[in-house]
């Protein structure tokens, strides 16, 4: 909300700069944002004039030569082009020498040859903003409406050496949405009542009652609905003091009706509408809710097509108003208007929120409605307003109002014991401080035996129960004099959970293996969410996607870690170690809710070690994604060995370079080379890629530690080399060397990988170190020859191998 | 010839010889010849026999200490050449050690893990638990439970992503407390918790929003815990995460789930609160929201809030990275730019 501080110190005593102001109040009450001038605290030399002469440019068609009475001793001569500049009119005039909006520098000159001594301006030209700069005139200067002294100080007038302090009114302060609110923060803050000055309405025409009638279906959709008639009234321009308010406020001025009802919202924080009586069909109002299918045009030109959940004002028959959103088009306040009905009411909050944003209708009278009003001064808004329209338009304000519903504004009573605010605060404070507090906020308060009874007035509807009570203590004692102290309650033990120490552990790891972590979207597209998944899932989307880049759930990490991969890559990083930790979101079929898994995934790319002076390049390549997986797989210590399988039916994967990863018969991790046409699509680089579900490794049975002796007796090795054919895989001939190995067989590890020009096309050859060991006694050579003996048996036997 | 003249004839010969050679082999060949069975003293020696039983002894001790010393001078010799070829292979062996050692290539853990371990590491310390819990959040959870019922304007203040009428990618963590507050045992003792993690926000995307970021909220329910305790507790933290020096100042605010509800400014650590561009020359700069939990978010979740109460606090660990480091575009942490990301190697 836009403070002006001119306006708040009339209605309190600030003894402070805006600045001071921003600041304290900032600390105990509401925060100000910050304090904007009008005049930037740099416009100068901008003065009142009279256009006393006006005649045409002799080399212009456009433009014209005024003389302008500026309180100096001579008329000064002035070129301008606005069209609706005419003698008379007391118009604002940059000096040469001025500072006008946007900090420019006005200087004498001449236009087309024509001496001009400065420059008569336009409000935009001043700083205005096309939304608050009244309407009649847009394509031209502005006219002041009064007589001004020329020479004045037209800044002054304009109200431009004002300061306006934005306060960001939390949803639980809008009582200080109104500057009568805000008046009574401020003397809390200062210790200071405001002061209104309020004058009596004067009732000297008809009884309302011959005017019209008013009824509220439900008093749960408008709890207060009243109505006031002020007749023979001239719309016109509002006065500028009045204007000079409301565009203060960032309100554009319209004529002194509307100014008057948006004055009055900007005093009181209550909304209201003004109808043109003579364009109500009947006179009888009637507040329901709108039946569907009907049909209302507002005062913005829009039609809509109303929903039975919309509170409606009627004339009995047909919608005249969306309530506390907007009015109608067709009784809207015109220059041909003469009697108007103006309403002052509360609506339903929700219902009021609702309707606002189905039509994004969303205005400050319909967030007042929404966040709550003063109740108690329903009545006190809608008098000041008659009385100053008929002041204003000088009209008669009909005698009485049409009261369809009211409320009995009472304040509301909160009793709270001294020691629960210090018990709550940690404080020590006093009967007496506490009650000094209460009276600066202008509640009523009585004290007895540590017990107080506070009497909230309802401009604070905020408040009813303790912690209200206890916040409000808090705030006006200040924070600043709250001491500073630890919990003391029965001890608690501080530690990770198993799986969040895991997660840890395995992060730590990764980066111990050279990959860096990244972060990525938890959401994405469509196409990214569904690559790389170990199982299929359904996809889970949000309702009202920003982009399509981020619309769906992801259900692998892969698609962030390519994302990254492909941003370093553009920028020339190419050797690449990048690992993701985070969940994924698979969902079954028939389910709402996906589930979360913790996953992680890596992509390697470039080089593992780039060429130096030392060592060669080593390129990444699939064993040494394989490397990284089988580390980390290690650090579990499962029970069960993980199996890979080749992975040959991801079309994102080279189908000759991926693998699955099993345990069991669950699919728990893949790792491979990204399929070359992918990689040409994604313009990315050969990539190789991993994604472990650490949900299912952190629930598989890990094998126990249990600790042996260092062996006692000597370990004996023997070298195999096995040529197989080609399909012929390690994990068959380990598998074969495992199962006849027999006991003593501790290891066999592969040392070299042969195929080439030595033998034939379709065969290759695997070298193992086998190592037996017996842990009761050294071995003796028969043992190793007989257990080595039945290894290359069985090779030769089972997969055909040659033994050399 | 006597002798005794022959003997030191030899030794003058041999150890002369001795003396002169730089090579190994030739001095073992020296050795060899002089002092082995057909080598001159024991020809010497064998010529004794001729001598009287006088002159005997004297010859034998004479051509013994020649023979002991011609062993010492090649010994000596033998050392000194050793000692020479060590020296000389040592200085063929001298490399330059200014050239880089091998490349050990180590990963950095995201700047944003970086400052939620150590958060959670400083509250486990604190006797705190770390509770996680779903990003995929039930709108019951994530604002009915935490005093936001429907079509409440607070709701204004995020914006969120929903999934349908009840589900929705939750906005903060704060459900986390409202679900381990639901099955809390509080006769126990109290809760002390701590929930970081992923938030979602429909917002765009641009320097200083993302429509993903991390929070960390913190609360601590019990029979007696005041407000003070809050501010002693964030005045901790914010010493420990921005240096023993900060202070901290709280300011009146409004959240729905909390009151009073504060806002918590840390003194400026880059200028120590004299004003300067992080701090828009205020000396203070906002890092954390907080207050006393609402009433009606302990009695919705079963609490009794006649006998228990507490503090909650809330934290972003980007906006912490982005203050500390002076980072000033939030999307640089989800972009996966290793340049960016490998500078955070100091912490952690």
């Amino acid at each position: 909300m836009d403070v002006s501080y001119a306006w708040l110190k009339e209605l309190v005593d600030v003894p402070a700069t805006p600045e001071e102001l921003m600041d304290k109040v900032s600390r105990t009450g509401i925060e100000v944002d910050s304090v904007r001038y009008p005049d930037d605290q740099k416009m100068k030399k901008v003065v009142v004039g009279k256009v006393v002469e006006l005649t045409e440019h002799p080399d212009s068609d456009h433009l014209h030569i005024a003389q302008v009475d500026v309180g100096e001793e001579t008329l000064r001569q002035i070129v301008c082009g606005a069209p609706n500049i005419a003698v008379g009119q007391t118009v604002v005039v940059a000096l040469p020498g001025a500072r006008i909006g946007g900090n420019e520098k006005i200087k004498k000159g001449k236009m087309r040859g024509v001496e001009s001594l400065g420059m008569i301006c336009a409000l935009q030209e001043l700083g205005f903003s096309d939304s608050v700069a009244p309407k009649a005139f847009d394509d031209g200067i502005y006219v002041f409406d009064e007589p001004l002294t020329p020479g004045s100080d037209a800044l002054e007038a304009l109200g431009m050496h004002d300061a306006i302090l934005d306060f960001e009114i939390t949803p639980n302060r809008a009582d200080a949405l109104g500057m009568r609110g805000v008046a009574w923060e401020v003397g809390a803050t200062y210790n200071t009542v405001p002061h209104f000055n309020d004058q009596p309405v004067q009732e000297t025409g008809k009884p309302v009652s011959d005017y019209l009638s008013a009824t509220v279906t439900d008093t749960a959709d408008a709890p207060a609905y009243q109505l006031r008639v002020v007749a023979d009234v001239t719309v016109k321009d509002s006065p500028l003091w009045l204007q000079r308010r409301l565009w203060n406020a960032g309100i554009r001025p319209i004529n002194n009706i509307v100014d008057v009802t948006n004055l009055i919202m900007l005093g009181y924080g209550q909304p209201l509408h003004a109808f043109d009586y003579q364009k109500l069909p009947s006179q009888q109002i009637l507040v329901r809710r709108a039946t569907a299918g009907e049909a209302l045009t507002t005062l913005d030109g829009n039609d809509h097509t109303l929903d039975p959940e919309d509170i409606v004002i009627t004339d009995g028959q047909k919608p005249i108003a969306l309530a506390g959103v907007m009015g109608g088009l067709d009784s809207e306040i015109t220059a041909s208007t003469t009697t108007v009905v103006l309403e002052a009411a509360k609506f339903a909050p929700v219902s009021v929120r609702k309707t606002a944003l189905r039509y994004n209708l969303r205005s400050q009278a319909s967030a007042r409605f929404e966040k709550g009003i003063d109740v108690g001064a329903i009545n006190a808004a809608l008098d000041e307003a008659a009385r100053l329209i008929a002041a204003l338009g000088e009209g008669t304000v009909a005698t009485g109002t049409v009261s369809a519903s009211a409320i009995d504004a009472a304040p509301t009573n909160v009793d709270i014991s001294l020691s629960r605010i210090n018990h709550v605060l940690g404080t020590d404070l006093s009967v007496d401080t506490v009650t000094t507090i209460f009276k600066r906020l202008g509640f009523g308060v009585t004290a007895a035996d540590g017990l107080l009874a506070v009497s909230v007035p309802t401009r604070r509807w905020d408040i009813s129960i303790e912690a209200d009570l206890i916040e409000e203590v808090a705030r006006i004692y200040g924070y600043d004099n709250l001491p500073s102290t630890l919990p003391t309650t029965t001890m608690t033990i501080g530690e990770f959970t198993p799986k969040q120490a895991r997660l840890r552990r395995t992060r730590k790891l990764l980066e111990g293996l050279g990959l860096t972590q990244i972060i990525s979207y938890g959401l994405t597209s469509d196409a990214k969410a569904a690559r790389f998944t170990l199982a299929p899932a359904e996809a889970t989307g949000v309702a009202f996607p920003m982009t399509e880049d981020h619309k769906t759930l992801r259900r692998n990490l892969v698609s962030g870690l390519l994302d990254a991969v492909a941003y370093n890559v553009a920028r020339k990083q190419t050797d690449l170690a990048l690992y993701e930790q985070g969940r994924v979101f698979p969902r079954s079929a028939g389910h709402t809710r996906p589930e979360e898994h913790e996953y992680i995934g890596g992509a390697l790319t470039g080089n593992v070690i780039a060429q130096n002076w030392h060592q060669s390049a080593q390129p990444v390549d699939f064993y040494a994604a394989k490397g990284v997986v089988s580390a980390l797989l290690a650090d579990y210590r499962l029970e069960a060995p993980v199996r890979y399988e080749a992975l040959t039916d991801d079309p994102d994967l080279h189908p000759g370079q991926s693998a699955k990863l099993l345990l069991g018969d669950e699919v728990i991790g893949l790792v491979g080379r990204l399929h070359p046409a992918f990689e040409h699509a994604n313009n990315l680089p050969q990539t190789f890629v991993f994604e472990l579900n650490l949900d299912a490794l952190m629930a598989a049975p890990r094998s126990e530690m249990q600790a042996a002796l260092a062996p006692k007796f000597p370990s004996v090795t023997r070298d195999i080399a096995v040529q197989v054919a080609t399909t012929v895989t390690n994990a068959q001939i380990q598998a074969v060397i495992a199962t006849v190995g027999g006991k003593y067989l501790q290891s066999s590890h592969l040392f070299d990988v042969y195929a080439g020009d030595k033998i034939a096309a379709d065969q290759k050859s695997l070298a193992y170190t086998l190592t037996y060991r017996r842990d009761d006694q050294t071995l003796t050579e028969d043992e190793v020859n007989s257990a080595f003996a039945k290894v290359v048996a069985a090779l030769e036997r089972d997969l055909n191998a040659q033994i050399r | 010839m006597d002798l005794k003249t022959k003997l030191e004839q030899l030794f003058e010969e041999n150890h002369q010889q001795i003396s002169q050679t730089g090579d190994l082999d030739e001095l073992n060949q020296i050795r060899v010849n002089l002092l082995g069975k057909k080598g001159p003293i024991t020809e010497v020696l064998r010529g004794m026999k001729d001598l009287s039983n006088e002159e005997r002894p004297k010859v034998g001790a004479f051509a013994n200490k020649i023979k002991a010393d011609l062993q010492d001078a090649i010994a000596a010799r033998k050392a000194a050449l050793e000692q020479a070829e060590i020296q000389q292979k040592l200085a063929q062996e001298t490399i330059d050690v200014t050239l880089p050692g091998d490349q050990v290539v180590q990963g950095t853990p995201h700047i944003l893990a970086q400052i939620m371990d150590d958060v959670e590491e400083y509250f486990i310390g604190q006797g705190y638990q770390v509770v996680d819990g779903p990003e995929v959040e039930e709108d019951h959870y994530n604002f009915e439970m935490l005093n936001i019922p429907k079509d409440h304007p607070a709701r204004d203040m995020q914006d969120t992503f929903y999934i349908d009428s009840q589900l929705l990618m939750r906005s903060q963590t704060s459900p986390v407390q409202a679900r381990t507050m639901e099955i809390h045992d509080f006769s126990q003792g109290p809760l002390k918790m701590i929930s970081p993690g992923r938030v979602y926000r429909r917002d765009t995307d641009d320097a200083t929003h993302s429509h993903q970021f991390h929070q960390i909220e913190g609360l601590v329910i019990d029979k007696h815990i005041t407000m003070a305790d809050l501010k002693g507790t964030l005045l901790a933290l914010a010493q420990h995460v921005f240096g023993a020096d900060r202070q901290i100042r709280l300011r009146p605010s409004f959240f729905p789930f909390t009151e009073p509800s504060v806002e918590v400014d840390v003194s400026c650590f880059r200028c120590n609160g004299k004003g300067c561009a992080i701090c828009k020359y205020s000396g203070w700069i906002e890092v954390l929201g907080a207050g006393m939990v609402h009433p009606n978010v302990l009695n919705a979740a079963g609490v009794d809030a006649d006998v228990y109460g507490g503090f909650a606090f809330g934290l972003g660990p980007d906006r912490f990275a982005m203050l500390k480091y002076g980072i000033d575009d939030i999307r640089s942490f989800y972009q996966g730019d290793v340049r960016f990301l490998s500078q955070f190697q100091q912490e952690g």
